[in-house]
């Protein structure tokens, strides 16, 4: 039976782990030293057979990505940290960004040397200000003691961060529209190829990681791939965090060996679910996952055996909603987020969401057709694999697989205009239009 | 694309094709006759994927792609909406998406019958919508500039416009506003869409969504008779659709020439016609006759009167007494019917088509360019430099400046610009090597080799011997600075390069190749070895004769006492209005023709009306030398005929016959003769060296507190006669300015913003002040056409051909506030 881990989250009940006294004191920035021995190429090598991979949802090995970087273009390299944290149910990166500022910097370092690149920018979601004050804390107080800035350690190594406050778009999760937001531009989507890793920021190469990602960077290089390996599966390896929401008796971030199942983390770290509450069905990974059911609450949490389940580990943004919860409500809300924050870039993205989110209305305020449910399950397949990004590809899980697990549910509202009796109604759900891009009068002009 | 690109093979619904690396698969499935159904791809703007309509299926890929965006590899097995259920069924689903907020106003949209959207939905799309929900909804329309209206609800958000200002013009704000389904096209608040490209994201926009104002709710596509057209408006030889209902223009459009404006037109090219059924047309031949004011008569009459005008005057004169002035607007027909009849038929060389100010090399220059064949927009494209000087190519030659930016977004072209303003060529200029007016011979002459290079010029000069390909574009306006011109083609013979002539007129180069010039004849033959012409002709004038300013001033003086005006206003063009005046009132007999009446036709005897472009044959010679045919649109409304025709009637009314009978005959004779078997660098190389004193400026600087008036004529201007009408287009011209540099406003105590009063030697104007670094020190710009006190009138009456030399100063009236 796996063990709740203290890697990442080793400093969570440290009052000053956030301060480079209380950082340093524990340890921190040992595996600068232990970088910069070596040939930056030999240390990506390293990450690569240490198995770590994106934990930002997509679960791509690190190593390989970087492997694509060129290193002899003559261009300036480019780190771009991802610390946008966009996806619903996720908030891992926001607490390791305020209990351990500093682990991502001695990541951000150790990252840049090994991707010979002078300058990290960190993307970071405008909403979180305390994150950002504890970074801005840290960043400066890393310059001042010569953990960034020029000749690092006396090393030779530059390394410059820039922390950019995002203006707030969940669209600029993808990671190119997080570059085009970046530059000062609208966060939209790139067109690919040239991929960031060839032509990104500003036209060049650049790496796009995730928070916890390179977090994980520091941890490898000073301790080695064995004991890296020794934590989670053979093909998903390591520590990872895990940010429980939902019906649970003490939702929060969890540190748990990659593939521990749901319901070890749950019963084991949470209290289990709510009093009185039975598992109903859950997000693995953020709303942008497919949902499961209690029948998969034993799957191990890794990349493919959640894969093999059906969905997508995603940002391990567990989200457990019990018996006393309508699916369809819970995806109304989803398709509702995803109707906002589609970029409106392309077609099916921009104009499915706007329209699934109506027919989500009119099934729960009674006004539900027997063709709808056909309706949805082929505007998913519409919009799934034909939108510009992923954006719509993980806007139309939940309505996927929620037809998929709980299609009596749906049946039951088109047939009796409301839900199934133990079902809580949501006051406000249905009616609520703030921020609602769909305007009941005209809009004014420009 | 180079010859030797390396080709892959495609296979597209099963037919295999092979193209050349880099081609997107719309691209190469058109080449096999299958037409993706698509809204944002556009061929000349960069792959956006964004509509998503172009799906297609691609083995191996384990979700469709866009075929837009898709570049093909070797082996790729492509499936359209033709052979793949996956396929059409993903391009069904886009139509139902892209019309649930679409309101399906057809009926009483513009874009009804010619829409990609409509077109598409009928071809690919559901017959029957399955949304029941709330539809967007938005004020409607949103003028986006006086020409322009947005409808947004009608648009698919394709980026077509978007990408058309940032991609193609340059333009800034229009742009992409808001996310989701609220993503609208908009404009910066305070500020509309300024393009002098405006019309085109009208045509591209593949809905409804862009409207122009001069043919909104005027017509249906399918009453429309549509006719190819060639631009009458500038020496860029844009082709046009003319599209016309019951004898009347309704639209004008850019028609497709890859070689010369490729898919796009200027506006003034696009909404410029409505000049055509202004009231000021002239419709009907008018005389003085014994009346003693002009008034409405027949062509019998009118042709008589005239004949017996040019008559007494050639009976008591001789040809010498006749002078014969054209401007640069008459067609390539009619510019070789005038040079004809001056010759052949009054048997005076008194001819010329150049009213602008100018130095005396021009016309030994011109005269070697005439008939020959220049660099195309092709070779100005894939020049690694281009030389352009006495040019601003957007507000002369627009689809010129449009090719330059796509040189310089495409490839870095190097761009150098020479003289005394930067103007709008700032954006794409690699350098400008900032010259004061009148001194751009000694400038063009060092980057020759001919002279030390200053250190701006330094770089330059070496870019120019290590590059492979150059064109140096000379414009019109260059010839007004001495010996510049002359320098201009001795740079190109000494670095190998393309030279080409640039003027602004679309009749110009026509004019210059037929020999509307004195001693200049067809061809650029000279009087003395008439060659061909002396062949065609009955009689070619052995003396040399007067040019435009000789003609006017010898008219003033009663030695000329007949003049003929074809196509030409010298009271509003020429550089000297008050000569002009005074020639026009001498003068004994002034037999007019034109399209409009204008100022100097109230001075004529005998007035013939002229046929506009659109409605009539003939063609149009480009800047590059390109020769331009174009058929009828609209029938003349009245009685107005071709100026060939006039020409070879007035030659009958004193004597002469010219045998045409239709404009095809004046075609074949006048290609005989104009067109020469010559490059024009073959040609100049010939020419003498620039006669330029290195050492010093060709013209002593000014003294203190005077700036060198630099004249530049702007695109839209409300004092042009053929932009009668054109009220919405004119709402759009830029306000006219002096512009003049920060630290010589900084010492005349001048801000931007302010008006002030420009004073020369014979007058003065009022205009706002515009200070920019893009204008060397001691000049000042001024609009050349734009304001109703013309820059010519400020010239010293009683030495106008001197250098213009002016002061800046306050308004008086503020000056006496601030008293």
């Amino acid at each position: 039976m796996a063990e709740p881990l203290s890697v990442l989250t080793s400093r969570f009940d440290m009052a000053e782990g956030h301060t480079l006294e209380g950082y340093v004191a524990t340890g921190g920035y040992a595996s600068l030293d232990v970088a910069f021995g070596q040939a930056p190429t030999d240390l990506v090598q390293q990450v690569k057979d240490a198995g770590l991979r994106g934990r930002g949802g997509a679960g791509f090995p690190t190593g390989v990505k970087w492997g694509f970087t060129p290193r002899d273009s003559g261009k300036p390299v480019y780190l771009a940290v991802n610390a946008d944290e966009g996806e619903p149910g996720t908030f891992k990166d926001r607490e390791l960004m305020e209990r351990d500022p500093h682990q991502l910097l001695e990541g951000i370092v150790v990252a840049c040397y090994m991707l010979e690149s002078r300058r990290a920018f960190i993307f970071l979601r405008g909403e979180y200000v305390w994150p950002g004050m504890r970074l801005e804390q840290a960043i400066a107080e890393a310059y001042e003691h010569g953990y960034l800035g020029k000749d690092i350690a006396g090393s030779g190594v530059d390394v410059d961060v820039t922390l950019h406050y995002a203006a707030g778009a969940y669209i600029c999760g993808e990671e190119t529209a997080m570059l085009d937001a970046l530059e000062g531009r609208r966060g939209q989507p790139r067109l690919r190829p040239p991929f960031p890793a060839v032509a990104g920021l500003y036209g060049m190469p650049t790496q796009v990681n995730n928070v916890e990602t390179i977090m994980n960077v520091g941890h490898i290089v000073q301790h080695g791939i064995d004991w890296y390996r020794s934590m989670g599966t053979d093909k998903s390896p390591g520590p990872k965090v895990f940010c429980v929401s939902g019906e649970v008796a003490r939702p929060g971030n969890y540190e748990w060996p990659m593939g521990t199942p749901a319901r070890e983390i749950v019963d084991r770290s949470c209290g289990g679910m709510l009093a009185g509450r039975e598992l109903k069905f859950w997000a693995p990974g953020g709303s942008s996952t497919p949902l499961l059911t209690a029948d998969h609450a034993d799957t191990p949490m890794d990349f493919d055996s959640i894969a093999a389940a059906g969905s997508l580990l995603g940002t391990a943004a567990m989200m457990m909603y019990s018996d006393h919860t309508s699916v369809v409500e819970a995806v109304l809300n989803w398709t509702r987020f995803y109707e906002h924050e589609s970029c409106g870039k392309c077609t099916p993205c921009r104009e499915g969401f706007f329209w699934l989110s109506q027919v989500y209305e009119r099934l729960l305020d009674g006004r539900g057709r027997p063709a709808d449910l056909a309706l949805l399950d082929e505007q998913g397949d519409n919009i799934l694999g034909r939108a510009f990004c992923a954006l719509g590809d993980g806007g139309v899980s939940p309505i996927t697989s929620s037809l998929t697990h709980f299609r009596d549910e749906y049946e039951h509202l088109v047939a009796h205009g409301r839900l199934p009796d133990g079902l809580e109604a949501h006051a406000g759900v249905v009616t609520d239009n703030s921020g609602h891009s769909r305007p009941d009068q005209l809009v004014g002009s420009p | 694309m180079s010859p030797q690109a390396e080709t892959v093979t495609v296979t597209i619904d099963g037919i295999e094709l092979a193209v050349p690396a880099g081609t997107l698969v719309i691209r190469a499935a058109e080449q096999v006759g299958v037409t993706i159904p698509r809204f944002c791809d556009h061929p000349l703007l960069d792959p956006v994927a964004a509509c998503r309509q172009c799906l297609v299926e691609i083995e191996g890929m384990r979700k469709p792609m866009t075929a837009c965006s898709t570049v093909v590899t070797d082996g790729m097995d492509v499936r359209t909406h033709l052979t793949s259920e996956t396929a059409a069924v993903a391009q069904r689903a886009q139509l139902e998406f892209l019309l649930i907020n679409h309101p399906l106003d057809c009926p009483q949209c513009d874009k009804g019958g010619e829409c990609p959207l409509q077109d598409q939905a009928l071809a690919h799309g559901p017959a029957n919508s399955r949304f029941v929900d709330q539809k967007r909804s938005y004020v409607k329309p949103v003028a986006i500039s006086p020409l322009i209206a947005l409808d947004r609800e009608r648009c698919v958000l394709c980026a077509r416009c978007t990408r058309f200002a940032q991609q193609i013009s340059g333009d800034p704000f229009i742009e992409l506003f808001e996310r989701g389904a609220l993503e609208q096209v908009a404009i910066y608040e305070d500020d509309p869409y300024h393009s002098y490209f405006s019309g085109n994201i009208v045509q591209i926009c593949p809905v409804g969504a862009l409207t122009a104002s001069t043919y909104r709710f005027r017509s249906r596509p399918f009453d429309l008779r549509s006719t190819s057209g060639v631009c009458n408006h500038c020496s860029a030889g844009c082709n046009l659709r003319v599209d016309t209902r019951r004898g009347h223009i309704q639209r004008q459009l850019a028609g497709e020439n890859m070689a010369v404006n490729e898919m796009w037109n200027c506006d003034k090219g696009r909404f410029g016609f409505a000049w055509v059924d202004h009231e000021q047309r002239l419709r009907a031949p008018h005389t003085r006759g014994s009346w003693q004011r002009l008034h409405p008569t027949s062509w019998r009459e009118a042709l008589t009167d005239a004949g017996e005008g040019l008559g007494r005057v050639l009976e008591e004169t001789g040809p010498q007494g006749v002078g014969v002035l054209s401007g640069g607007r008459l067609t390539d027909e009619d510019a070789y019917a005038v040079s004809r009849l001056a010759r052949d038929g009054l048997g005076t060389d008194n001819v010329d088509f150049r009213l602008w100010p100018r130095t005396e090399e021009e016309g030994e220059v011109l005269a070697a360019v005439a008939g020959t064949r220049g660099p195309s927009y092709d070779d100005v494209e894939h020049a690694d430099v281009v030389v352009v000087a006495g040019l601003d190519p957007r507000e002369e030659v627009p689809i010129l400046h449009l090719r330059l930016r796509k040189a310089w977004r495409n490839r870095r072209q190097r761009i150098v610009a020479v003289g005394p303003a930067l103007g709008s060529l700032a954006e794409v200029a690699w350098r400008w090597v900032a010259t004061p007016a009148g001194d751009e011979a000694r400038t063009l002459a060092a980057l020759a080799g001919d002279a030390a290079t200053g250190e701006l010029a330094a770089d330059v000069a070496d870019a120019l011997t290590g590059a492979g390909k150059v064109v140096v574009l000379a414009g019109e306006r260059l010839a007004r600075s001495p010996g510049a011109l002359r320098a201009a083609a001795r740079l190109a013979t000494a670095t190998g390069a393309d030279f080409a002539w640039v003027p602004r007129r679309a009749g110009a180069r026509g004019a210059v190749d037929a020999g509307l010039m004195p001693g200049v004849l067809p061809g650029g033959r000279r009087l003395d070895e008439p060659g061909a012409v002396a062949r065609q002709w009955h009689r070619v004038p052995t003396e040399p004769g007067a040019d435009a300013r000789g003609i006017l001033a010898n008219a003033a003086a009663g030695g000329i006492r007949a003049l003929l005006l074809v196509g030409v206003d010298p009271v509003r063009d020429f550089e000297d209005p008050r000569l002009a005046h005074a020639a026009l009132a001498a003068a004994e007999t002034v037999i007019a023709v034109d399209l409009m009446h204008t100022a100097s036709t109230r001075y004529a005897d005998v007035l013939l009306p002229a046929a506009a472009p659109q409605e009539r044959v003939g063609s149009f010679t480009t800047w590059e030398g390109r020769r331009q045919p174009f058929p009828q649109a609209v029938p003349p409304q009245r009685l107005e005929q071709q100026d060939w025709d006039i020409a070879a009637q007035l030659a009958r009314a004193v004597g002469g016959d010219f045998g045409w009978e239709t404009a095809m005959d004046v075609r074949g004779e006048a290609a005989a003769v104009m067109d020469r078997d010559a490059t024009t660098r073959e040609a100049i190389a010939a020419l003498a060296p620039a006669d330029v004193a290195l050492g010093q400026p060709a013209v002593a600087p000014p003294e203190s507190g005077e700036l060198d008036a630099v004249t530049v004529d702007h695109l839209l201007s409300t004092r042009s006669t053929l932009l009668a009408g054109a009220d919405d287009l004119l709402a759009t011209a830029p306000t006219p300015r002096a512009v003049m540099a920060p630290g010589d406003a900084q010492q005349l105590g001048l801000t931007a913003g302010q008006d002030v009063t420009v004073t020369g030697p014979g007058g003065a104007l009022t205009l706002p002040l515009a200070v920019s670094e893009r204008v060397v020190a001691g000049s000042v710009v001024l609009p050349g056409n734009a304001t109703d006190a013309p820059v010519g009138t400020l010239a010293d009456p009683n030495d106008p051909t001197a250098r213009l030399r002016v002061r800046l100063s306050k308004p008086a009236a503020e000056l006496e506030e601030s008293a």
